[in-house]
């Protein structure tokens, strides 16, 4: 299994439209679901006899359930301002790595289904059936998008290509053709808990292991609470961040920012994961059964307030969809949003005064923000427009003296992916994700060299670990990404406000 | 696909994990290193022997943090980091260790 080296792409510091290189990523696909993996989901084990049929019978449902999958499918005009919005074809050259070209491989099945046109003209008028050619295509560019609806900025209709590429996983999972990393993560959190596989006892171990680190760090006994019934808050973190580096030490940011702020908390046993794969494979059934484990704790727990930690699509499975999907929550707390982002719940605190930062804590560092996708073009914070774009970097700025934006197109709403984002954080895809980073990495180096950056936050688990293992590829130490708690942490002064 | 043991086969994923953990001997652990392109020494067998022994225990591996810890105890403080892992299984302690180890792959947003 030795490793195919990657060829990095070249940092140019003007972004320029690629010259296109035809199947230059035809080779890169992850690994099929094992029926181990399908069957918890409700899917079939392996590929369907009459898979064709089976497959335009689920488009028609979802075309019936989803009134925006039909629109985004009639509507394009093929007018060209998408082409090269997308991170993956900016680092492949592949020209179906361009959104329109991804669109089009499920609105060539659509057209010939399900339009006047394409059921007369045929290809004539860029109608297909489905085929094993068309669903191989669909398997490798379906999973070359990361989700992250840069391209519907930018698009005149606001097609959402997300949308479309989680309704072809969707079709896909349902002929028996799922993905590897999305179903036997989605499986595991049936069986354990999270994403990780990590069981009740070793994530309760973990934690204790944590607060010894706690405590020789600060000399203060700061808990990381595990299923305390009558806790005011339940706390949803990513399971990366019992686990992974750097996101323990945004656990540790959570805990202290509780401890401080003197309010009651726990971590679940049986909800002890943020993200919400369901909806990287587009399937409303799986996403609901996830978010009614967080439902179940926060009833079984009886808390008055539930928060997630720092995890992207977390937040936009919980701010966007939680209360359709696992609502009411009348049981709650209604002084207070549900559910909250650690974000929100910590800058609350700041702007009170309630918590005491020294931010020379965090004068070794220069540091540049990474607004993750899904929280930036799917979600809100706090009570402003723009919310989610503000309350991080207030957050940051609120304990870390020396701060600079990256380029104004590369933030904010027009923000590029990590690379890794919905179901692409698997190693098969690491070429993908390497080459996907090349547009964050190009407004990173721009501000390592022109303002002297030397650290870059983000809030999600995903972008933490893919920033983790593909900095080094374009020469920067793994350590350059931190998280917004990890920061938070760093600077808060324990023993002085309590 | 399989590894080749003292005559034996042990079957193994696309990825090379193998799939019944059961069937791990040390033997194995050199042959999956030499595919990871990985020589293995003293300290690596110090941090597959404390992988296998936390998978005992808790049926997963542990995080970063507490492997770390593990390893400053055992060689000693100046090898006590998420750096000296990387120098040892430079993909990654938690993926290429756990192959290595013959522990399933730790799975999710990592």
């Amino acid at each position: 299994m030795a490793k195919a080296k990657i060829e990095v792409p070249q940092i140019k510091t003007k972004r320029e439209m690629p010259s296109l290189q035809p199947g230059a990523m035809a080779h890169s696909k992850p690994y099929v679901a094992a029926p181990d993996h399908q069957k918890p989901l409700g899917f079939p084990g392996e590929l369907v006899d009459n898979w064709e049929e089976k497959a335009v019978e689920k488009l028609r449902e979802l075309l019936g359930k989803y009134r925006s999958l039909q629109v985004f499918l009639d509507s394009c005009v093929h007018c060209g301002a998408c082409t090269d919005k997308c991170h993956y074809f900016l680092g492949t050259k592949d020209p179906l790595n361009m959104p329109v070209a991804r669109q089009d491989l499920l609105r060539q099945v659509y057209r010939k289904h399900f339009t006047p046109a394409g059921k007369a003209f045929g290809g004539i008028v860029n109608a297909k059936p489905m085929s094993k050619e068309v669903l191989d295509d669909w398997y490798k560019y379906y999973h070359q998008c990361s989700q992250c609806r840069r391209c519907s900025v930018f698009c005149p209709y606001g097609i959402d290509t997300a949308e479309i590429s989680m309704a072809a996983r969707e079709i896909m999972d349902h002929i028996g053709m799922g993905q590897k990393y999305c179903n036997e993560i989605i499986a595991k959190v049936y069986k354990i808990g999270n994403n990780l596989g990590l069981p009740g006892p070793a994530l309760k171990a973990t934690l204790e292991d944590f607060e010894e680190d706690l405590l020789d760090e600060t000399g203060i006994e700061v808990k990381l609470p595990l299923d305390v019934e009558g806790a005011e808050i339940l706390l949803i973190a990513p399971s990366a961040d019992f686990f992974a580096e750097p996101h323990i030490d945004s656990l540790f940011g959570y805990a202290k920012v509780f401890h401080q702020a003197g309010i009651s908390w726990t971590l679940s046993t049986y909800a002890s994961e943020a993200g919400n794969f369901g909806m990287f494979i587009g399937s409303y059934e799986n996403m609901h059964k996830i978010s009614n484990r967080i439902r179940k704790a926060a009833i079984d727990l009886g808390v008055k307030r539930i928060v997630f930690g720092e995890c992207g699509h977390a937040w936009r499975v919980a701010y966007a969809f939680l209360n359709t999907l696992a609502g009411p929550w009348d049981f709650l707390d209604p002084k207070y949003p549900v559910p909250q982002s650690i974000i929100e719940f910590t800058h609350d605190l700041i702007r009170r005064g309630a918590l005491n930062l020294d931010k020379t804590a965090n004068d070794h560092m220069t540091l540049t923000y990474h607004d993750s996708c899904n929280v930036a073009r799917a979600t809100r914070m706090g009570d402003m427009p723009g919310g989610q774009l503000i309350l991080p970097r207030e957050v940051i700025k609120a304990v870390c003296n020396k701060f600079v934006d990256m380029d104004a197109d590369t933030i904010g709403e027009k923000t590029f992916c990590c690379g890794g984002g919905g179901g692409i954080l698997t190693d098969e895809l690491l070429e993908l994700r390497v080459k996907g980073a090349l547009p964050r990495m190009e407004a990173l180096d721009a501000v390592v060299k022109q303002e002297g950056v030397t650290h870059m936050a983000a809030i999600c688990a995903i972008c933490k670990s893919q920033f983790s293992k593909v900095l080094p590829y374009y020469g920067h130490d793994m350590e350059m990404i931190q998280g917004v708690h990890q920061l938070v942490s760093n600077a808060i002064q324990l023993g002085t406000k309590e | 696909m399989a590894y080749e043991v003292n005559g034996q086969t042990i079957e193994h994923d696309e990825e090379g994990y193998i799939t019944d953990i059961t069937q791990w001997v040390p033997e194995l652990a050199g042959i999956i290193a030499k595919e990871e392109e990985v020589d293995l020494t003293d300290e690596h067998w110090e941090v597959i022997k404390f992988l296998r022994e936390y998978y005992d225990e808790y049926q997963i591996a542990p995080a970063i943090r507490v492997l770390v810890k593990a390893v400053k105890k055992k060689l000693g403080p100046e090898r006590g980091s998420n750096k000296y892992l990387y120098e040892l299984f430079p993909y990654g302690p938690a993926k290429q260790a756990c192959k290595i180890a013959g522990l399933p792959k730790p799975t999710g947003c990592i």
